[in-house]
């Protein structure tokens, strides 16, 4: 099988619910994404798209169905810190980073989780930092940076242990037009040159469109439109 | 180090709240610390009491305290002539009060105890000892509270009495005592013919538990025990020192309750920055090291204070003249150690419940979490 065809997430008949059944979020969605490919999910707040990225990081397990990251299933026997800590990076629309660390600080969090070697972690950094722009900002706390620039920290955070699978939870929901066309291409360069596979949650069609398929959730299931 | 200074960071952004749970180990630190040693230095210098130029204690077995101990007289004769006995002195221990003073404690020796010749005298002749039956020494702070001075009759308990000298020791109890002729204690305390304790000086030291065995075969009523042995098993000595502890052990836990709050406000108040962790990858383990590596944090400052504290507060203690030889500053290695060990358990202890909360966090809640 080709890189670009292997399948690296598959979600098949996946259903949640949470208090008790009362809200029901996935009705058996079903998606398969190959190696390398980006790939928008878009629908109305509330549909399950967070939901689904959740199940694909482990943070989350379905009732029923199955989750699958790189032919292996994601459930509670699964290695799910090996998961995140090298397989899945998470941006989440808020930037969630810790105000009180520096921009760099920040970034090397997942790589004291992941215990990385220490000059491997600080070349990981500047090789982001340098991508990203944010060379110059390393040693600033984050209350100092703009939203985009908190935004592009997160996700040199999300790619410090070099994961193959981006989860991108409304990345520019929170940033200004100009910010978030910037981040977004950003983004989108950035997953070219490493190779990611990158699931992103958006409202925004017109930089959902960009990606190599565009796909719709509505009442938790997952339609993918012809056009696209 | 990113790590330590995850640590540090949730501490240095609550100042205050972090302030108060370091004051409140350091305040029981230093309330242990004061207390177990003041306790500690007043054993001692009962211990010293007891042994002056001694090796071995005998005294009336299974009394509650030494006040109540009565070896006869015919004891003390008996032993001193035991040919591995160097010499037997005989001490009689009473209390009595005067118009301003609830407690003085009397000795009741006899000329050659080593109390006396050992004693600097800062005014009267030593060899003047026990010539009268009315003749009383003082020791320095009870010749200040008293306000008496050579020459001058004070009145003790029932009695008035000739003060003949005024010796100085660096024994608070012998300070703050009365020393009487042993015949006269004997009568003031109607105790005619007997001692609370002899204290026994060996020709060879080796010769402890011989010595000790014959006490026993020979008067079953009084047992004999070297001065070390007697400080463990004293059980005055023992409530004493429990009782410190307790108290000690009661103030750092109220620190730990602190400890315990700050905690659960520090893992409460950043549940989406946790969850944020847990998705970068860190192990129940690790989020774990770091709630306790705060209370650590806040433990070993809180104890390091309380010591510096509870140092200032023995020396200042140490200066007031109405203590004056009762505080002893000396802080045992062994003292100090258990109440860092103890202020840093009390500080884990106190994360338990809070480390327990972030570990069961499930990432995906914690991320809706305003």
């Amino acid at each position: 099988m080709s890189r670009q065809n292997r399948i690296v997430l598959r979600a098949e008949d996946v259903w949640k619910s949470y208090d008790d059944g009362a809200i029901a979020v996935l009705k058996g969605a079903s998606l398969e994404v190959a190696a390398g490919q980006t790939v928008a999910l878009c629908g109305p707040s509330g549909c399950g798209k967070s939901t689904l990225l959740h199940h694909f990081g482990g943070l989350d397990s379905p009732d029923c169905g199955h989750i699958s990251v790189n032919g292996v299933e994601v459930n509670r026997h699964r290695n799910l810190l090996g998961l995140l800590r090298h397989e899945v990076g998470f941006v989440f629309q808020l930037h969630n980073l810790i105000p009180d660390l520096t921009l760099a600080e920040n970034c090397l969090i997942p790589t004291v989780a992941a215990r990385t070697n220490r000059v491997d972690a600080q070349a990981r950094l500047h090789q982001l930092a340098e991508r990203t722009g944010l060379t110059h900002r390393l040693n600033q706390r984050i209350q100092k940076l703009s939203g985009g620039e908190r935004q592009r920290t997160a996700l040199c955070r999300a790619l410090m242990n070099k994961p193959k699978i981006l989860l991108a939870d409304e990345p520019t929901g929170s940033l200004d037009e100009e910010s978030s066309g910037a981040v977004f291409e950003l983004l989108l360069d950035i997953v070219a040159t490493e190779g990611v596979t990158l699931v992103m949650a958006t409202h925004d069609r017109s930089l959902a469109r960009r990606c190599d398929r565009l796909l719709e959730m509505h009442d938790g299931r997952i339609h993918e439109p012809v056009s696209s | 180090m990113i790590f330590l200074k995850l640590i540090v960071t949730n501490l240095r952004r609550h100042r205050i709240r972090s302030f108060i749970s370091v004051a409140g180990i350091a305040f029981s630190v230093a309330a242990m610390l004061t207390v177990v040693t003041i306790l500690q230095g007043a054993i001692g210098m009962f211990t010293g009491i007891l042994s002056s130029d001694s090796e071995i204690i005998v005294f009336e077995r299974n009394v509650s305290d030494l006040f109540f101990s009565n070896v006869p007289a015919e004891a003390l004769q008996e032993i001193s002539r035991w040919p591995m006995v160097a010499h037997a002195d005989p001490v009689l221990f009473g209390i009595v009060s005067s118009s301003d003073q609830p407690i003085i404690t009397c000795f009741g020796v006899t000329a050659a105890d080593a109390r006396i010749h050992n004693a600097v005298w800062i005014a009267g002749d030593k060899l003047t000892f026990a010539q009268h039956p009315d003749d009383v020494v003082l020791g320095e702070r009870a010749a200040e509270f008293l306000s008496a001075k050579p020459g001058d009759h004070v009145p003790i308990g029932h009695g008035v009495f000739h003060v003949i000298g005024i010796l100085k020791t660096a024994n608070g109890f012998e300070d703050g005592g009365v020393f009487m002729p042993l015949n006269s204690a004997q009568s003031f305390f109607h105790k005619d013919g007997a001692s609370s304790v002899i204290t026994i000086k060996l020709r060879n030291k080796d010769d402890a538990t011989p010595f000790k065995t014959m006490v026993k075969a020979t008067y079953p009523n009084l047992i004999a025990l070297e001065d070390a042995e007697f400080t463990r098993s004293y059980s005055q000595f023992r409530i004493l020192k429990a009782t410190a502890w307790a108290v000690g052990g009661c103030g750092l836990l109220m620190g730990g309750l602190g400890v315990a709050n700050t905690m659960i406000m520090s893992v409460f108040t950043r549940i989406r920055e946790i969850a944020i962790l847990r998705v970068c990858g860190f192990s129940n383990t690790q989020i774990a090291v770091m709630i306790f590596g705060e209370s650590a944090v806040i433990s070993l400052f809180g104890a390091l204070w309380g010591l510096l504290t509870g140092t200032c507060l023995l020396l200042a203690l140490k200066m007031v003249p109405a203590l004056h030889g009762y505080v002893d500053v000396t802080i045992q290695p062994v003292v100090l150690l258990i109440v860092i060990v103890l202020a840093l358990l009390t500080g884990i202890a106190g994360a338990f419940y809070p480390a327990a909360y972030a570990m069961r966090l499930r990432a995906v809640e914690a991320l809706r979490f305003e």
